[in-house]
């Protein structure tokens, strides 16, 4: 099955953001996405949702997808619940656990618009991991969550992955998070992946694993940073 | 509205230190109309203010008294909001539907809209001799008046909800599979509501002035009959009576809307409070 781009392109005006990008996301492969902001993350992301119809190129997605947005994007005048069950056949017990999962249980009967930002943004996690798709898009979830929060919900993305088996692709913007969750980490630049590497080290994993700081810094270099410019 | 509402929490910021001023000054706010209210009474008493011109505050209440218990009033106020209801009734729906049909369609916004946007120009007060022609003097041309009155405002509001909705909302419906039935029920009618709302307001507005105005061109009953009576007998306190009736119903379905409004947009009063 697996997904399949081949010579995707996509430009915004004279802006070529995609520029015949050729992609293959196994089945159940963990993947993260790094690029410098601007670097067309969420465009291809887009386009894999089906999203964007002026992209060109073949696009093969077989299986169901599920996105979370770089917003959250609840929709404000249902609750929270409701806005996870929406379009969802499974029954309602389902949606609380995926909300009490987030850390959201008690704020179920809450109104979109009176949610913190990370809350929010758990709540449009827990509204794409209950539908368990084939295919799961992130865009930079975890972004809007303190550094605790976002280690248990790191934890709660891998124990769905593990249960179920989708296709990941995440995208963020920090190096470490990719090394620590993916199982394969792509850079994308200048409208291609410029760089696709593969780890295969076990989890749970460590930041002082050999394997994770090669990878780091040739991941950061890649991203134009050099580490030690960093300290 | 979303001016009113949005102005709301900054004005409570504001206030909150300076509470018990507050008080003070709605207190002070009713000190002037019954300044005015006294300076009337007396103009009148001592003849400055003929009757025939205005009549006194106290005989305008005691006529109010007088005309209810005659059930004159009560059957006026009676033949009048039957009159707004019904036309509110049609031309709101006619509107609502009309603002759908544009609203969820290219085809449907080809269709009505240009339509719409040209009889939006006429000034439909000036259709009364037509109306007057093509329906008699009978409730028809009054009740389809005020239809017509009430149903741009709803058409207008209700079509620029729909297509002010958010795009990334409707994405989201995509990723998660609604249907278009669902899309438009969970999302685009939702969504239009709050401007639907703000020309639910605007119409129950041109309603009653769309029934004064019919009523003082031709009625043998109603609230505006009773006016255009008084005025053949010199009666302006009967005059002034009905314009207060006049006020107060507007009043009392601005007031119903804005209940209705609380309940509706609870969503967005959340974040507000
Ligand atoms: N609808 C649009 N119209 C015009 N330009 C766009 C549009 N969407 C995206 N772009 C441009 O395409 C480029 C890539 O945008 P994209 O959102 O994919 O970046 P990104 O890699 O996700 O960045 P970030 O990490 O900041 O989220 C940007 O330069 C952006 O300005
Ligand atoms: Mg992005």
């Amino acid at each position: 099955m697996a997904t399949r781009l081949s010579g995707v392109a996509r430009a915004f005006g004279d802006r070529v953001v995609l520029d015949s990008l050729d992609l293959v996301l196994g089945d159940g492969e963990f993947t993260a996405l790094l690029g410098r902001s601007g670097s067309g993350k969420s465009t291809l992301l887009r386009a894999l949702a089906g999203l964007d119809h002026e992209v060109t190129g073949t696009i093969d997605v077989t299986g169901s997808v599920a996105v979370a947005f770089q917003e959250p994007r609840l929709v404000p005048w249902k609750r929270l619940l409701a806005n996870i069950t929406l379009g969802l056949d499974a029954p309602v017990t389902k949606a609380k656990e995926a909300l009490a999962e987030v850390g959201l249980a008690e704020r179920a009967d809450a109104w979109p618009l009176t949610l913190s930002g990370g809350e929010a943004q758990r709540a449009s996690l827990a509204r794409a991991l209950v539908r368990e798709p084939e295919l799961l898009l992130l865009d930079e979830p975890f972004s809007a969550l303190d550094a605790l929060t976002r280690i248990t919900v790191h934890q709660l993305v891998l124990e769905l992955w593990a249960r179920h088996r989708p296709a990941v692709l995440l995208v963020t913007h920090d190096v470490d998070e990719a090394l620590l969750l993916a199982d394969r980490v792509l850079v994308l630049d200048e409208g291609r992946i410029a760089h696709d590497v593969s780890i295969t080290a076990g989890r749970p994993r460590h930041r002082e694993d050999p394997e994770l700081v090669a990878l780091r810094t040739t991941l950061l270099a890649a991203l134009g940073v050099s580490p030690e410019g960093r300290s | 509205m979303s001016v009113v509402e949005l102005a709301r929490p900054i004005e409570k910021a504001r206030a909150t230190p300076k509470g018990p001023r507050r008080r003070v000054t709605a207190w002070h706010r009713w000190l002037s109309p019954l300044a005015l209210l006294v300076v009337w009474q007396i103009a009148s008493a001592t003849g400055l203010l003929p009757e025939r011109l205005l009549a006194a505050p106290a005989d305008i209440a005691s006529t109010a008294v007088e005309l209810t218990q005659a059930g004159t009033l009560p059957t006026a106020i009676g033949v009048s909001l039957q009159r707004v209801l019904i036309g509110f009734l049609v031309g709101g729906t006619a509107g609502i539907v009309l603002a759908l049909v544009a609203g969820l369609s290219r085809a449907g916004e080809n269709a009505v809209d240009p339509i719409m946007q040209a009889l939006r120009a006429l000034p439909f007060f000036g259709l009364i001799p037509l109306f007057i022609l093509w329906f008699g003097i009978g409730e028809e041309p009054k009740i389809l008046l005020v239809a017509l009155a009430v149903s741009f405002p709803l058409y207008l509001n209700t079509f620029s909800g729909i297509r002010g909705v958010d795009g990334k909302l409707a994405e989201v419906a995509t990723t998660l599979k609604l249907s278009r039935g669902q899309l438009i029920r969970h999302i685009v009618l939702p969504g239009a509501l709050p401007q639907t709302l703000v020309g639910l307001r605007q119409a129950l507005g041109v309603a009653w002035l769309a029934l004064i105005v019919a009523e003082q061109v031709n009625a043998t009953t109603g609230l505006g009959y009773m006016i255009n009576d008084a005025r053949e007998f010199l009666r302006t306190d009967v005059i002034v009576v009905g314009l207060l009736v006049y006020s107060a119903l507007g009043l009392a379905t601005d007031a119903i809307v804005r209940l209705l409004e609380r309940r509706a947009l609870a969503w967005r009063r959340g974040f507000l409070a």
